[in-house]
């Protein structure tokens, strides 16, 4: 059983829901990744995902752009982000990490490479965000070899013949992107979400996590109510900007901590329903 | 006797060129493009679509244009005669309108009342602003805000045509990070939204669609060249960038071995300088802009910045289709500096009387080199795929006059 697949059955055993924080790597400088990474453990994050920059990020809205952009003025490559997992899995053995990012930096770094070395470093899992699961059945399959949890996504446009077309192809968990929209957008429907993730969860048959756009304690605790995990990325990304960078950590800590109390006793009250 | 190859059947189902193109987008789009994908192939049995995009071609953007025998720069060269297929007198002054017409038809019949495009120069953004206008739809074009202060007549040509024009201030602020952003509202508003790529890149189907569209050129010089030249040509000649003209002029000719098919990137300061768009020549391949091709990046695979005179080939990927026809062979891509497209460019203006754009004067460099070397019964065959009214200004600059 991965490390992914058995965080996910022990909060289920304790009835509780994953936080999944996402910073990305090498922003503000490739030193900041390494105490950011602990600072979300201290905050109770479930899993880390970290993202690997990359020069046009597609997918992004401007906050994790700008990450993106500060990351890789300070020389932050995928090399490096391997590195920094290494490290911190030669200090934490529990908490798994997914990378996060775009397929050219993986491509280039060439894939068989790429899932040795990071199944070495002490990653467990990847979502390549412009991998959908038509153009990726070979590196799906390099990286199960490795034992890596290949990691897809869903979205509100998405019809019901691609969620066993994503099933199929992923393992690990489910990222269901909850708006039509970049990261970090504004425009999220917890009422299409809340009618979507049951009808997803019943047909692919893993953990469903929920994210772009969930901003606060508030809208994570309602997410975690039907879904398995809650995904903040721009939001920590906000906080690390907000200050001076030597205090982002503590910063970071003190927001997670409180989407973790949020989420903890929703998590509660539906047990004791 | 000669056999031709007419089993060039390419893309396949799945988009691609060999190892090249495919679908490589984020979830959220992949409903949107097969939706597209299914629109445009009814399109494809619909003789009233065609007989629409024939009729606006004619009636609108002035087609056919015409193939011109530049007999006194054939002479000057002293070698094989030059013919021009004069994309330029098209309505817009380039060859961009006739994809647009093709794929603002299509988001009509999709019932997509709002368009969006990128621009670099801003020549696909006039040609997407023209058939909102045309069309009566909304229109968004994303422009870098570098890219907006050196080509403020198209900026305003657009508003005039009733576009937004949204400035873009990522990464490098050009005509890439315009099609991220264009990407970016795409997602957000797939609902009622037809993107209008400008060139023969993007996810499928659009290398496809907009291949498709564009063959109009291809297909009339197949017809005009026997009639003005008594032949075919020995090689037709197109600049690449993203490549949409030069796929536009060679996909007819795929199948006639015999018609070598040669695409021009911009070398800008030279091949060595590290500042140029040469993606095929000294790329690599890579998955950008929702498909694999040839990519100008580093060894950690960051897309770098590119630079050519000409706006319109300063880009650091190509069509899939371009990357596949290199591959296999069937065309050759050569490179001009920026300074040989200003020689051709002055050139024509003062041997023909013809002021080309920037982009298709690397095409006629390159002619200017080759036809030399040839006999003078030898027929080459430039894409002119553009006037080059847009680019008075950068041209007064580098000769140090100020308007």
């Amino acid at each position: 059983m991965s490390l992914i697949a058995q965080t996910f059955a022990r909060l289920a055993a304790e009835g509780r829901k994953a936080l999944i924080p996402f910073i990305t790597a090498g922003d503000p400088d490739p030193a900041a990744t390494l105490p950011l990474m602990r600072s979300l453990v201290a905050g109770g994050a479930d899993i880390i995902e970290l993202g690997v920059p990359f020069s046009d990020p597609m997918a992004d809205g401007p906050t994790i752009q700008r990450a993106s952009e500060r990351a890789l003025a300070k020389g932050m490559s995928l090399r490096k982000v391997l590195a920094v997992v290494r490290e911190f899995r030669a200090e934490n053995s529990t908490t798994p990490v997914v990378l996060m990012g775009y397929a050219n930096p993986v491509e280039a770094y060439g894939i068989d490479l790429f899932a040795c070395d990071a199944a070495a470093a002490g990653v467990d899992g990847v979502l390549i965000v412009d991998y959908p699961p038509e153009e990726s059945i070979e590196f799906s399959a390099v990286l199960k070899r490795e034992q890596l949890d290949p990691i897809f996504l869903l979205a509100p446009t998405s019809t019901e013949s691609r969620f066993a077309e994503v099933a199929e192809a992923g393992s690990g968990y489910l990222y269901y992107v909850s708006l039509k929209g970049v990261t970090g957008s504004g425009n999220l429907d917890l009422d299409e979400v809340a009618a979507r993730i049951p009808l997803i969860r019943s047909q692919v048959g893993m953990p469903v996590g929920v994210g772009f756009g969930i901003r606060d304690g508030v809208t994570a605790a309602k997410i975690a109510r039907f879904a398995d995990a809650v995904v903040i990325g721009s939001r920590i990304i906000e906080e690390i900007e907000s200050g001076p960078p030597e205090q982002a950590p503590a910063r970071v800590q003190a927001f997670l901590s409180g989407i973790r109390s949020a989420m903890d006793a929703v998590s509660q009250q539906g047990e004791s329903r | 006797m000669q056999m031709q190859d007419l089993t060039y059947r390419l893309p396949d189902a799945r988009g691609h060129f060999g190892p090249y193109g495919g679908v490589f987008v984020a979830e959220t789009l992949m409903p949107a493009l097969t939706e597209l994908r299914e629109a445009y192939a009814a399109t494809q049995q619909d003789p009233e679509f065609r007989a629409e995009f024939e009729y606006e071609l004619k009636h609108y953007v002035g087609r056919p244009s015409p193939i011109y025998h530049a007999k006194r720069w054939s002479g000057l060269l002293g070698g094989a005669q030059i013919y021009l297929k004069r994309e330029d007198l098209n309505h817009t002054g380039a060859h961009k309108i006739n994809n647009c017409i093709g794929q603002a038809l299509l988001a009509r019949r999709m019932g997509k009342p709002r368009v969006i495009a990128e621009t670099g120069a801003g020549q696909h953004g006039v040609a997407t602003a023209t058939v909102a206008a045309r069309y009566g739809m909304e229109c968004v074009v994303y422009m870098g805000s570098e890219d907006i202060k050196r080509q403020a007549a198209n900026v305003y040509r657009m508003k005039l045509l009733g576009a937004k024009v949204v400035p873009v201030e990522s990464g490098s602020k050009t005509l890439k990070d315009a099609l991220n952003e264009a990407m970016r509202d795409w997602v957000t508003n797939v609902g009622n939204t037809f993107y209008i790529i400008g060139t023969v890149a993007g996810p499928h189907p659009y290398p496809m669609m907009v291949r498709d569209f564009q063959s109009v050129i291809g297909t009339e010089c197949l017809t005009q060249m026997p009639e003005l030249a008594g032949r075919q040509p020995d090689a037709v000649i197109a600049c690449v960038g993203g490549g949409s003209n030069a796929m536009g002029i060679f996909y007819p000719y795929i199948g006639r071995k015999e018609v070598k098919l040669i695409g021009v990137e911009a070398s800008g300061f030279g091949i060595d300088s590290g500042k140029h768009s040469a993606s095929l020549t000294l790329g690599r391949p890579g998955v950008l802009h929702g498909n694999r091709t040839y990519l100008l990046q580093n060894e950690d695979g960051q897309i770098i910045e590119t630079h050519s005179i000409s706006a319109g080939l300063d880009y650091p990927g190509v069509g899939p289709e371009h990357a596949w026809l290199k591959d296999s062979g069937r065309a050759e891509y050569v490179t001009i500096t920026d300074d040989e497209a200003l020689q051709a460019f002055h050139d024509l203006c003062r041997y023909e009387g013809i002021i080309p754009a920037l982009e298709s004067s690397h095409a006629l460099a390159y002619a200017a080199k080759l036809a030399p070397t040839l006999a003078t019964d030898q027929v080459l065959l430039v894409n002119l795929s553009g006037r080059g009214d847009k680019d008075m200004h950068t041209v007064a600059e580098k000769s140090g006059i100020q308007f």
